[in-house]
């Protein structure tokens, strides 16, 4: 289990130039495979362009209490980038105004970040129609200060998701951590028991599945169908929907693929799983992604691999949502992760 | 020519059966299709029916495949053990079985 993250550790994968190397090189190069550009153009759906922004998703900062080993965005403890209340400012201006219907906070463990809470009691007055916050559960348990974030997200109607990549402890401990599956069983009934995840309640709870490994996941509806009867059977805990997400070739989750020598075979995997049905719905072309520092992206991961919107707008400070829409999305390889099968978002399978 | 006569790079190759004789081919997969799909099974079961006989086949790409496919539809260890264990106890009791014939036949011959 890592301790570190790849930051922290000086690792070359740390480097998103290094990464997108890796991830141009090789079997795409010598054209064993299709490049993502060539595979879309196949089906004339290349440039990807973006559509009318529905989803408006913040990045708050990188600092978690988990080091996953999955994590795309090489989150930790020990890393400081948070967005600034400055920044937040700008944020909220734009939630103002935005034609988006959802708003999603994601990390890190936004909760981490010193202003989480006042942000999110002003861009609650917005009125956005739905409003995600991202937390990984067992930061409800980390430390007394947020024990009471199950009524905060209450008081606010804050839609939660949570990642629990499986319905068992030694799955679940593997990836994320040793301790954090008890936590989370915890976490999650701590969330019941306020009315998240209730049958017929509005409060809102879905958990989120990140295959443990080197796999895809399989089919949504019958993973929801497998969690939903154990977490109840096992542990009494209710919830809503579950997100079945493809892990993404790029940091945290690329170096263990090289490092277990499975990544030919996941990019095998990816590119056989390629679905053209997927691609007219992926979720950078209803999405944007802001970074803690105010720059604008196509998508989480593409913030990551320091990938900026191809427009004039690139901060947030000069958002501008009519010039936003039609852009070209960047794409490189990583993208075949959210084109396969049913293909895959943060909001779950897209196809 | 491979060396060896097993590659498990030769696993992502068995689509391209059909380029030989698509017919047969074509014939072969919409059937093997079809099979795993959810029936009176779930195809979760059937993964594990073909776990189970691919250990029996000791069809090393067959191994490959369905221990990845239980793995993506959150199969466990556990379930994946018991279902070899199903193949090895059927295995061992088809070698054993065939001791009834050799009583038989000892007692069919001694005097």
């Amino acid at each position: 289990m890592a301790t570190k993250s790849l930051h922290k550790s000086e690792s070359q994968l740390a480097n998103s130039k290094r990464q997108l190397e890796i991830l141009s090189n090789g079997i795409f190069q010598n054209g064993e495979l299709p490049t993502f550009k060539d595979k879309i153009a196949e089906s004339n759906q290349f440039p990807l362009k973006a559509k009318k922004l529905e989803i408006l998703q913040i990045n708050v900062g990188y600092m978690c209490n988990q080091v996953c080993e999955h994590c795309h965005v090489d989150a930790g403890p020990d890393r400081k980038e948070i967005m600034s209340q400055d920044t937040m400012q700008q944020c909220l201006e734009v939630i103002k105004n935005t034609g988006a219907h959802t708003l999603d906070l994601t990390g890190g463990a936004p909760e981490m970040n010193p202003n989480f809470r006042w942000f999110v009691e002003e861009a609650s007055k917005a009125g956005v129609k739905d409003f995600i916050v991202r937390s990984n559960l067992t930061i409800i348990k980390a430390n007394k200060k947020y024990a009471d974030l199950p009524e905060f997200f209450k008081k606010h109607n804050v839609h939660v998701v949570s990642s629990m990549p499986h319905w068992t402890r030694g799955k679940t401990d593997k990836q994320r951590g040793y301790g954090v599956f008890d936590k989370s069983i915890d976490a999650l009934k701590e969330l019941n028991a306020v009315g998240y995840g209730m049958p017929n309640s509005n409060l809102r709870l879905d958990l989120v599945y990140n295959p443990s490994g080197a796999f895809l996941p399989s089919n949504q509806a019958s993973m929801e169908r497998d969690f939903k009867k154990a977490l109840l059977e096992d542990f009494g805990i209710y919830f809503h929907n579950l997100f079945a997400i493809t892990n993404l070739p790029i940091s945290r989750f690329l170096d263990y693929l090289i490092a277990s020598d499975n990544y030919e075979d996941y990019m095998y995997n990816l590119v056989e799983a390629y679905n053209p049905m997927a691609v007219a719905n992926v979720m950078c072309t209803n999405t944007l992604s802001v970074s803690w520092d105010g720059y604008l992206y196509d998508c989480d991961f593409n913030q990551m691999l320091e990938l900026p919107v191809n427009s004039k707008v690139k901060h947030i400070s000069e958002y501008n949502e009519d010039l936003l829409e039609g852009r070209p999305i960047v794409i490189s390889q990583h993208c075949y992760g959210c084109t396969a099968g049913a293909g895959s978002s943060c909001q779950g399978t897209v196809a | 020519m491979s060396k060896t006569y097993y590659d498990p790079a030769d696993l992502r190759k068995f689509g391209k059966i059909t380029e030989w004789s698509e017919e047969l081919g074509n014939k072969f997969f919409d059937y093997y299709g079809k099979v795993f799909e959810d029936g009176a099974l779930t195809a979760r079961e059937k993964s594990l029916i073909a776990l189970a006989v691919a250990h029996t086949e000791q069809c090393p790409y067959c191994i490959d495949a369905y221990t990845k496919d239980g793995l993506q539809r959150g199969i466990t260890k556990e379930e994946m053990i018991e279902a070899v264990h199903v193949g090895a106890a059927i295995k061992s009791g088809a070698t054993l079985v065939h001791g009834v014939q050799m009583m038989n036949k000892v007692n069919k011959l001694d005097m």
